[in-house]
């Protein structure tokens, strides 16, 4: 046993830290977090050139790492620097060109086709089943799709779409080219930007058939990685916290003189330690046989933590936390909405609980 | 990172597993798997066979007759020991005043009293808490005025545990009245055979009798039974406190205590199905198992980081560790849910018996482990380290 982060993961994270330090400056943030296309061209170059895409994916894929430490290691910084750029629909868009033996897989890994990946409905959220949005087959691989898709994460900024629609009464996967697709793009309100998607017998690629097995992996890996996204927040909502208490005075001593403020500081920093250790069991586990349920797990309780990380840093800053001016905001924004994307702590409970009698 | 254990850790926790498999005795695992009380007579006769295989004192370097293994090999003993059934073993000499000795004690109290621990000879018990001075050790009052080469001890200890088997007890003694609270105190080793001492019960909120105050007049204990310094008992309390930090956590009878609440679950009914099938219900029992496995992590970790003598991060382990324990037993208590009424001995009365014997005892250890946010120092008191630790680095 051995909880020590090796050498090379330890190199991504700096060098990510340096990188996203330049290119993600949580001030000038909001240029990039809330206006079209909701990416910055030079930060995703610049993340690609120092291989954040290919620490995602497997060798096989065109990439260098792919475990499940490889994906915490790079969405955990992404998060301490509330990195906007869509880089989630590109882990999935990664896992899921990967297990459909794609060529496409490389130029994802490079991040030269930027991916968005399109699955929850207006009426479907998190579940694979029934999507209502349709595939026509005409042979060859060659399909028309039909259907509507929701919320779909980084669509404004992508190039290509992978889309899960029903062919044959079963959960298939396309691919889309964006530009053929009707769109409709909007700000999220904790920044980064979703949209739309239209399918109006809108041409695709057939990449995998019986979808179902690919899409579980994919999103399994997603949700570890918002897990991971959510550790590195925590970490600075925590810091910041810290800081804060100890500045700020009322009453003529600093506010963490007071007991009551000290005691709920020590229980967040308890929470975050355990959300901590549930991601990286997580991480541990992703490929193994109970690594769904050990995911699941680990979403659920950063689902509980996180909104509680949230409301206590707003709340032990007071108003100042209220504003947009100030960086505690944001992140308390971001690390709530977390749930909202690939299952939410409900979500992810029932697939604990279904696994309670094993 | 890797979170298997490594070749030699798996073949140290086959010889554990194997050890108990052949040594320990069936009648005693059967009582702890019914959740049945373990009397001094059992827990003698196990510690002894512990004894003999060198396996009695965990923590200890093998200089002393420990095993000398790390924090995870105690982890790994720890968990093979729950699940296979085995009664705790007494904390109070192999966990606390063992340790005690080894950091402060004097070549002569180690060679005395150390051996005494592992061969049974000695039943320590406690006497910290007064019933002015619980989680604030400070206020105690319990005299010990210098007579001599003795000192002479009036006052009074309580929650005394398990003293009703005890033949020793290690005691924290006010030994000056100047200065700040913490000190003028010291750590005393007292025979209580001597004059003056009387022991009565305390009857628990469940029924039970576990803890017991202890009443000193006119005590004379000689001064070669002080530890350390006169006056430094402060310094050994805080050691104490924060020295149990394998099993603190608790993680391997909390796995035990999660595996019979889900048998309950199973066994129990409502609405037409088993509870376990009941979403609301099936809910808590995901998420306290969530919170477990979190838990096993943050144990391991911390035990992994732990250099040196214990930190604050046994504070940690300490309030997310009791909190756990004690929402598995909430909830093993509501999954029998009229069955749990009774008072132990008549639910398990012959033909009219509501529920099995390990069940019986659901509600009477919901109540009696409210506890174990008090005890120990208080869950609000670890708080209150912890604040130190995080406030204090910053500054």
């Amino acid at each position: 046993m051995n909880f020590e982060a090796t050498e090379e993961r330890r190199m991504i994270s700096d060098a990510l830290d340096r990188l996203l330090a330049e290119h993600c400056d949580v001030a000038k943030r909001d240029d990039t977090a809330f206006n079209a296309p909701y990416s910055n061209a030079a930060t995703w170059q610049a993340l690609s050139e120092m291989g954040a895409f290919a620490a995602l994916a497997t060798e096989e894929a065109g990439g260098l790492g792919g475990h499940g430490f490889d994906i915490t290691t790079v969405f955990e910084r992404l998060g301490r620097a509330l990195c906007c750029e869509p880089v989630l629909p590109q882990l999935l868009a990664i896992q899921l060109l990967s297990s459909a033996g794609s060529d496409r897989a490389e130029a994802a890994v490079t991040g030269n086709a930027r991916y968005a990946v399109a699955i929850d409905e207006p009426d479907t959220w998190f579940e694979l089943e029934p999507l209502q949005a349709r595939a026509t087959s005409h042979g060859d691989g060659e399909a028309t799709l039909n259907g509507r898709k929701s919320v779909v994460y980084g669509a404004p900024a992508a190039t290509d779409l992978l889309v899960a629609a029903q062919l044959d009464g079963r959960t298939a996967l396309f691919a889309v080219d964006a530009s053929a697709v009707e769109l409709h793009g909007y700000a999220l309100i904790d920044g980064g930007g979703a949209a739309e998607v239209y399918l109006r017998d809108t041409p695709a690629t057939l990449l995998i058939a019986d979808a179902e097995t690919a899409l579980h992996a994919a999103l399994d890996a997603g949700a570890l990685a918002l897990c991971a996204e959510a550790v590195g927040i925590m970490d600075v909502l925590r810091d910041t916290t810290l800081e804060y208490l100890g500045t700020r005075k009322q009453f003529g001593v600093p506010i963490g003189a007071f007991q009551a403020l000290q005691h709920r500081f020590v229980d967040l920093s308890i929470e975050i330690e355990q959300s901590r250790s549930i991601t990286q069991l997580a991480a541990d586990r992703l490929a193994k046989a109970d690594g769904s349920r050990t995911v699941s797990m680990a979403k659920n309780l950063i689902g509980r933590t996180g909104q509680l990380v949230a409301e206590e840093a707003i709340q032990m800053h007071g108003g100042i936390a209220m504003t947009w001016e100030y960086s505690v905001s944001h992140y308390a924004k971001r690390l709530t909405m977390l749930d909202h994307q690939l299952g939410d702590r409900d979500q992810h409970l029932y697939r604990v609980m279904a696994g309670l009698r094993d | 990172m890797n979170f298997e254990f490594s070749p030699e850790e798996r073949a140290f926790q086959a010889e554990v597993e194997r050890f108990l498999a052949d040594h320990l005795p069936r009648d005693i695992a059967e009582k702890v798997h019914r959740g049945e009380s373990i009397g001094k007579a059992d827990t003698e006769r196990w510690q002894a066979i512990l004894n003999d295989k060198g396996w009695l004192a965990l923590t200890w370097p093998t200089a002393f007759g420990g095993t000398g293994w790390d924090p995870v090999q105690q982890y790994l003993y720890d968990e093979a020991a729950w699940r296979a059934g085995a009664p705790r073993t007494i904390p109070f000499g192999l966990n606390m005043l063992g340790p005690v000795l080894i950091a402060f004690g004097t070549p002569e109290q180690q060679g005395h009293y150390l051996p005494r621990i592992l061969n049974g000879d000695d039943w320590w018990c406690q006497g910290y808490s007064e019933p002015g001075a619980g989680s604030d050790l400070a206020s105690l009052r319990t005299r010990a005025d210098r007579d001599g080469d003795h000192y002479v001890i009036n006052g009074q200890k309580t929650w005394t545990t398990l003293g009703q088997h005890a033949n020793k007890i290690f005691c924290l003694v006010r030994t000056s009245s100047e200065g700040k609270p913490q000190e003028g105190i010291s750590f005393v080793l007292v025979d209580l055979d001597t004059p003056g001492i009387e022991m009565r019960p305390i009857k628990l909120i469940e029924g039970g009798h576990e803890v017991n105050e202890v009443f000193f007049t006119d005590v004379r204990v000689p001064v070669a039974n002080l530890v350390g310094e006169e006056n430094k008992g402060w310094t050994i309390a805080k050691f104490l406190l924060g020295h149990e930090r394998t099993g603190i956590a608790g993680v391997g009878l909390s796995r035990q205590t999660l595996v019979k609440l889900k048998e309950v679950a199973a066994s129990s009914r409502r609405n037409g199905r088993a509870l376990i099938d009941d979403p609301l219900f099936a809910a808590r029992i995901a998420e306290v198992e969530i919170d477990l496995a979190a838990m096993m992590i943050t144990n391991l970790r911390m035990l992994s980081q732990a250099q040196g003598s214990p930190g604050p991060e046994a504070s940690m382990l300490k309030i997310k560790g009791t909190v756990i324990h004690q929402t598995l037993n909430d909830l093993a208590r509501r999954a029998l849910g009229p069955a749990a009424a009774p008072f132990p001995a008549e639910a398990l009365a012959g033909n009219h018996a509501l529920v099995d014997d390990t069940q019986a005892r659901n509600a009477a250890r919901y109540f009696n482990n409210r506890k174990l946010s008090i005890f120990g120092g208080s869950n609000e008191i670890q708080r209150n380290i912890l604040t130190k630790m995080t406030q204090g680095a910053r500054r």
